[in-house]
C-alpha cells in the first residue's frame, strides 16, 4: 500500500489483511468518530455506485457513525436509471421473430412502462441472458439467419467491452442497443441540484480504473468538495469515509485515491481510447432524473451499422419512467430513503418489484430490503 | 457488481486468456489492457481484463476472498 494513501490518512496501515482487520476497522471507526465530534454540523457524503452501497449496508456500517454523519446513496446502479424508453425499445426488438435480445442479468428484470424482458420472454421472445458482450457476439456467430441485439447498459466500468467488439469487426447479423451512461456528468447534476446539499464525494473505484484520477479533480479543484476514489472492501469503505470527512474538516478538498492498488492515476488509457473511438458523449435521459448534459454515450456514425437503433425502424410512444406511487426518482437523487416509500416492502418486493430500485442488486431499494435489519 | 476477485494469467491465445481465479478457470478476454502476460494478476469484469494487478496486492485481496467464501454458502462458481 502506498506511501502516499498513508501520508493522507496520518497514520500506518496494518500490513496483514488491513482490508477486512475488523481491528482496523474499529480503529477507522473511532478516528471517523473523533473528527464528527469537532464539527457542529451534519455532514453529508455522497456515493455514486450501488457496490459502495451494498458493502456499507451488509457490513451494518451506517449505525455505527457518528449521528452528525450522514452517508447518502446517489445514483450509481446502472440498472436503475436505465430509462424506461431504452427497456420498451428492447422489448419491441425482442417481439420481432428475427431478433434474439441478450443482455445483463438484472437488466430483463426491470420494470419498463409495461412490462419487463422477462414477461416478454414469459410470452415466447428469444431473449438470452449473458455474462458481457464476448457471449453475444458468440450467439450472433452460432445464429447466422438470426439478428443478435446486445443491449447494452452501464458506465464507464462496462462502455469498453462492447466498443472493443464493435472494433473488431463483428458478424453483419450483430448490433447494440446502447444506453450507456457516465458517471463524472452526473456527480455535476447533483452538485448542482438546489435541493440537496451535499459535503462530498466517494467515487467508485471502478469507474475510475478506466477514466483516472482527472475527470475527478473538477469536483475538488474547481467545485471544492472532497472527492475519494474509494475501493470495494469494508475497510476500503471506512477509510473513504474518514478520508472525505478529514478533508471536509480541514476545508482542504482534494482528489484522493483510496483504491491506489489497482486505480492508476492516469486510468486504462488503452481502454479508455477504445471506448471514445466507438462511442461520443451525448445528452441522456437518466431514469428518475431527467436528462443529463453529456451524461450518456451514443455509437460514433462509423459504427452505425451495428447500431441497433439506426437497423431497426423503432418507435416508442409514452414511455414511463416513474410508476405510480414509486419513489425512485427521489431515492436515487439521495432525497428519500427507500423506507420512506409507501410500497417499500409492501407493494414492492425483489419478487415483486414496482420500481427499478427494487430489481437490480446495485438498487438501494433492494439493498435496503435484503438488508433490512441492519440498514438505517 | 463490481468484484474485485484478482486471477492469474495460465495461457494466452490471441487476445483471449485462460485466467485461474483461485481454481476456478475462465477466459477472460485481454485486448483492453496493456501489460498482461502469463502469469499476471488481473482484474476482471463481465469477461474483460479491465486493469493488471500487482502481485503482492492480489495475493493479499485473494487470501481476503477465500475468508469471504468459507464464511458463506456460496460457490466460487456462483462468483465469477
Ligand atoms: S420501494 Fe419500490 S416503489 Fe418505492 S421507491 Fe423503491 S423501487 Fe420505487
Amino acid at each position: 500500500m502506498s506511501e502516499k494513501l498513508e501520508n493522507e490518512i496520518g497514520f500506518a496501515l496494518p500490513g496483514e489483511a488491513w482490508l477486512r482487520s475488523p481491528k482496523f476497522s474499529k480503529k477507522i471507526l473511532a478516528a471517523i468518530k473523533r473528527i464528527a465530534r469537532s464539527i457542529n454540523y451534519t455532514v453529508k457524503i455522497m456515493h455514486v455506485c450501488g457496490t459502495h452501497e451494498h458493502v456499507i449496508c451488509e457490513n451494518g456500517f451506517r449505525p455505527l457513525l457518528p449521528k452528525n454523519l450522514e452517508i447518502i446513496s446517489g445514483p450509481g446502479c446502472p440498472v436503475c436509471v436505465c430509462p424506461a424508453i431504452d427497456i420498451d425499445r428492447a422489448i419491441a426488438l425482442a417481439k420481432r421473430a428475427d431478433v434474439i435480445l441478450s443482455t445483463f442479468g438484472d437488466m430483463i428484470r426491470v420494470p419498463s412502462s409495461r412490462q419487463s424482458l422477462m414477461e416478454q420472454k414469459a410470452k415466447g421472445s428469444d431473449i438470452r441472458v449473458v455474462y458481457g458482450p464476448s457471449e453475444a457476439i458468440k450467439i450472433a456467430l452460432d445464429n447466422p439467419e438470426k439478428e443478435v441485439v446486445f443491449f447494452s447498459i452501464g458506465f464507464e466500468t462496462t462502455a469498453p467491452l462492447p466498443a472493443l467488439e464493435l472494433t473488431n469487426k463483428p458478424p453483419d447479423n450483430f448490433s447494440i442497443l446502447c444506453a450507456h451512461k457516465t458517471i463524472p456528468p452526473a456527480m455535476e447534476l447533483i452538485v448542482g441540484l438546489p435541493d440537496i446539499e451535499i459535503d462530498g464525494f466517494i467515487t467508485p473505484g471502478h469507474v475510475a480504473v478506466i477514466l483516472g484520477e482527472e475527470p475527478f479533480k473538477l469536483f475538488s479543484d474547481a467545485y471544492r468538495y472532497t472527492n475519494v476514489i474509494t475501493g470495494f472492501e469494508p475497510n476500503d469503505l471506512l477509510l473513504g469515509i474518514f478520508l472525505t470527512l478529514k478533508q471536509i474538516k480541514e476545508n482542504d478538498p482534494k482528489t484522493i485515491n483510496e483504491y491506489s492498488r489497482i486505480v492508476k492515476p492516469e486510468g486504462n488509457k488503452k481502454a479508455r481510447k477504445i471506448m471514445y473511438d466507438v462511442f461520443e458523449p451525448e445528452t441522456s435521459r437518466w431514469r428518475g432524473i431527467g436528462k443529463i448534459r453529456d451524461g450518456g454515450l451514443k455509437i460514433k456514425d462509423k459504427y452505425a451499422d451495428y447500431d441497433a437503433l439506426k437497423k431497426f425502424n423503432i418507435e416508442i410512444k409514452d414511455s414511463i419512467d416513474i410508476p405510480l406511487g414509486c419513489s425512485c426518482h427521489l431515492v436515487l437523487t439521495g432525497k428519500m430513503k427507500p423506507k420512506e416509500c409507501p410500497l417499500f416492502g409492501k407493494g414492492c418486493t425483489p419478487l415483486h418489484p414496482v420500481g427499478p430500485c427494487m430489481v437490480s442488486h446495485e438498487g438501494t431499494c433492494k439493498i435496503a430490503y435484503t438488508f433490512k435489519d441492519v440498514t438505517l | 457488481m463490481c468484484l474485485a476477485i484478482p486471477g492469474k494469467v495460465l495461457a494466452i491465445n490471441g487476445t483471449d486468456a485462460l485466467v485461474d481465479f483461485d481454481g476456478v478457470q475462465r477466459n477472460v478476454v485481454i485486448a483492453l489492457c496493456e501489460g498482461v502476460d502469463i502469469g499476471s494478476y488481473i482484474i476482471v469484469h463481465a469477461g474483460y481484463a479491465i486493469e493488471t494487478v500487482d502481485e503482492k496486492e492480489a495475493e493479499e485481496s485473494l487470501k481476503l476472498w477465500r475468508e469471504a467464501i468459507e464464511d458463506t454458502e456460496i460457490s466460487k462458481e456462483d462468483i465469477i
